[in-house]
């Protein structure tokens, strides 16, 4: 990747894409990283090489973006890419989800870790069915911020009158999915032309906007669940007990006989020397002494950070615990209610017994009964369905062999999601969320 | 000494450092036999310093694995074995030679032996048992690879089936596999080659002097500067001459060339590849230009 070497410290925006397979989505990308000069000679050249030798005049961008050779031999895109590119402010993950074949499971999966996400439409047919459900889905991830990316504007002559039609009826599906007006951004554009996207479109005066990646640089994005409740599973143990050798190499730690030091990245909050927490399920509580990371100590440490965290007393914390805020701390339950995206080909039926893992816990869980399934393009509960299938969102409750400590998904994305894994393959099935994360929205709690 | 961390997002490298942290302690909770793929080249180097971070003030309950192509540079494998041993870690070392001497494999008509690797690779593999192997890949590298997982399932063939991927959703990891399957954990996906020289600057960690400019007997052959060596160059027609040269990546010296270069210091270096208008692999890295699909065909025959 090319860009800037600021000497700043630069944040890191995790966006997503989503839009059908029509709408363009790959040339914006293509136009992104071409644009932020993230795409290199040696890469259009393959590019270009690869257009002639199927015969084309002109180099075909997709190609930039569609790394397996069946996605070139068949001209579509498999499964969520991932793509970076940078300004001198600010570093992009960008997950690239195809639109058409499960773009429950590809969409879901893009928008677990964005803390944005660009949908797609085409300004010839505005908001469509497929517009409808991927918002839905956006928003029962709760993806933080929102982008309309009305795009192909140079297709209808740069119509404003259209484009403010199209901006008036999204505007209004987004309010209806609980998204506030300052966390969406319409920006008509070309990324074909370029109109826009990193330029400014010379055919678009009355847009006032900011460009594409004007916005992407200067959106305010807040740490993953930074206002929640301190919360950290327990990854691992660290207990050296090697005293002599680790304490040439930090002398801060001093004598490691009797260090024990619980490990694991802060899902969300702060975690201060001196708070007082709450060890889960048992329900110890004590007091931190110490937050470190190998480069020492810290005063606090917030929500994404790696760190290992020393408690006042001596506390059974192993690998699947909680350590949590002790004035604020989730529910303990062996009864969940809970949303699934189902993502497997294999349907869920009631009765099956699954794997769950949340946090660093793994435990067995029997599915019950489903109570409602989602009509993601009219976005209300329809009436209990017999079984879950791939692309399907519905409503069941689950009961787990261990007590879990959960938060509702709406309140805490991180220790709110779960995913439901096959025993005998593996595989993962599904994405879960605990609770009804689109509850707020009106119409859409679930019949019965 | 206390450091306060006030800012409500972590600024990008320590995002990334911490998201590689955890995927080191969500594998050695969950795996019984992982090891880290070290090479001595930036990439796994800078691997093994996020192992020491997530585990410190422990040792890295990992060893170490390297296959050595028996094309290396010897500045590298100084490097390699220095490293292993100043960090108390046992290294195993899987020979490609030993496979050539045998007849196990055979030498390629274009001399190269990066695709010969993968045996020995799954040999080890099977060998040790190991679960779970770490290793360096970045998905900013090549296309195939931007559709890798960062725990990314292999059959008992070593095989990767993309079309196969579980969706990774969150920060929860799916590392479940069956006896004789195992589990490729790639810790440093979301870093670009500019993120893993800036993170090397900023942590002050050690790499082979390679990497940095130096004056070297070099024969121009596909458009790169080859080393001379065992692996059959200069050949007639190519002509040995000394440049200032520097590697941005290190693999089997037959296909990995150098680029012209004067950037001696980390900040040079830096300067140098952010504008640089090729990617390391297309500068470098013969076996990459082999076919269109050359990475992910490799890959699926269970190569990194």
């Amino acid at each position: 990747m090319a860009g800037t070497d600021s000497a700043q410290p630069r944040d890191l925006l995790r966006f997503a894409t989503a839009g059908s397979v029509d709408d363009g989505k790959s040339t914006l990308v293509g136009r992104l990283l071409y644009d932020t000069k993230s795409v290199l000679a040696d890469q259009i050249e393959a590019v270009e090489r690869a257009s002639i030798d199927k015969g084309l005049a002109t180099p075909d961008l997709s190609l930039l973006v569609d790394g397996l050779r069946a996605e070139r031999e068949q001209g579509i895109t498999i499964d969520v890419a991932y793509r970076y590119f940078g300004t001198a402010t600010r570093e992009f993950v960008l997950a690239d989800t195809p639109g058409h074949v499960q773009y429950t499971r590809n969409t879901v999966t893009g928008a677990s870790t964005a803390e944005l996400a660009v949908l797609l439409v085409d300004a010839r047919n505005g908001v469509v069915p497929q517009t409808r459900r991927h918002a839905a889905v956006l928003s029962l991830l709760r993806v933080p911020r929102l982008v309309l990316a009305i795009n192909k504007i140079d297709l209808i002559d740069y119509d404003e009158a259209k484009i403010a039609d199209i901006e008036r009826e999204f505007t209004e599906l987004a309010r209806s999915l609980g998204f506030g007006d300052e966390a969406v951004q319409v920006i008509p554009l070309s990324a074909l032309v370029g109109d826009n996207v990193a330029e400014r479109g010379e055919r678009t005066p009355w847009y006032e906007g900011p460009t594409l990646l004007e916005h992407l640089e200067a959106v305010p994005v807040e740490g993953p669940d930074a206002e929640a409740p301190f919360r950290l599973p327990v990854q691992y143990v660290i207990r050296p007990r090697n005293g002599a050798e680790a304490r040439s190499a930090d002398a801060s730690l001093g004598d490691l006989h009797d260090y024990r030091g619980y490990a694991g990245q802060v899902a969300s909050g702060t975690v201060r020397p001196g708070d007082e927490v709450v060890v889960l399920p048992e329900g110890h509580r004590t007091t931190v002494s110490e937050v470190r990371t190998a480069d020492g100590p810290l005063a606090a440490a917030g929500a994404g950070l790696s760190v290992t965290v020393l408690l006042a007393d001596d506390i059974d914390a192993p690998r699947g615990a909680m350590i949590a805020a002790a004035a604020d701390p989730p529910e303990i339950t062996t009864e969940l209610d809970a949303t699934l995206c189902w993502l497997a080909e294999k349907p869920l039926t009631p009765g099956a017994r699954l794997l769950l893992k949340h946090g660093t816990r793994t435990t067995q869980v029997i599915v019950g009964a489903l109570a409602a399934r989602l009509d993601t393009e009219a976005v209300s509960y329809t009436d209990a369905p017999d079984q879950l299938e791939i692309n399907d969102i519905g409503r069941v409750s689950l009961r787990v062999a261990d007590p879990l400590p959960v938060d509702a998904y709406a309140r805490v994305r991180t220790t709110g999601g779960f995913v439901l894994i096959d025993p005998p393959t593996g595989n993962t099935l599904a994405a879960g969320l605990v609770g009804d994360p689109l509850a707020a929205v009106p119409g859409t709690r679930p019949q019965g | 000494m206390t450091t306060a961390v006030t800012s409500p997002k972590l600024d990008a490298l320590d995002a990334l450092e911490s998201e590689a942290i955890h995927v080191f302690r969500e594998v050695a909770g969950e795996f019984d036999r992982p090891v880290i793929l070290f090479s001595g080249g930036k990439d796994s180097t800078l691997l093994v310093h996020l192992a020491v971070k997530a585990f410190a003030p422990a040792p890295v309950p990992f060893p170490l694995l390297h296959v050595d192509t028996g094309h290396n540079y010897p500045e590298v494998i100084e490097f390699r074995d220095r490293i292993a041993a100043t960090l108390g870690l046992r290294l195993e070392v899987a020979r490609v030679e030993d496979y050539l001497a045998d007849g196990r494999l055979a030498e390629r008509a274009d001399g190269t032996r990066n695709p010969l690797q993968t045996q020995p690779l799954l040999d080890a593999i099977a060998e040790h048992r190991f679960d779970a192997v770490f290793g360096g890949g970045r998905r900013d590298e090549e296309r195939a690879r931007a559709k890798e997982r960062i725990m990314s399932l292999r059959d008992a063939f070593g095989r990767w089936d993309p079309r196969k991927q579980r969706p990774e959703l969150w920060n929860l990891y799916n590392g479940r596999h069956a006896p004789g399957e195992h589990v490729r954990v790639f810790p440093i996906s979301n870093w670009t080659e500019v993120d893993v020289w800036r993170y090397i600057r900023r942590e002050g960690i050690e790499l082979p002097p390679i990497y940095f400019a130096h004056s070297r007997p070099v024969f121009r052959r596909d458009g790169m500067w080859l080393a001379e060596g065992p692996w059959g160059g200069p050949r007639a027609g190519e002509t040995l001459e000394t440049r200032t040269v520097r590697y941005r990546t290190v693999g089997d010296g037959s296909c990995t060339g150098a680029v012209e270069s004067t950037a001696s210091t980390l900040d040079e270096v830096i300067a140098e590849v952010t504008a640089s208008r090729l990617t390391e692999r297309g500068a470098t890295r013969a076996d990459d230009r082999l076919s269109e699909a050359a990475m992910e065909d490799r890959k699926k025959e269970g190569y990194f």
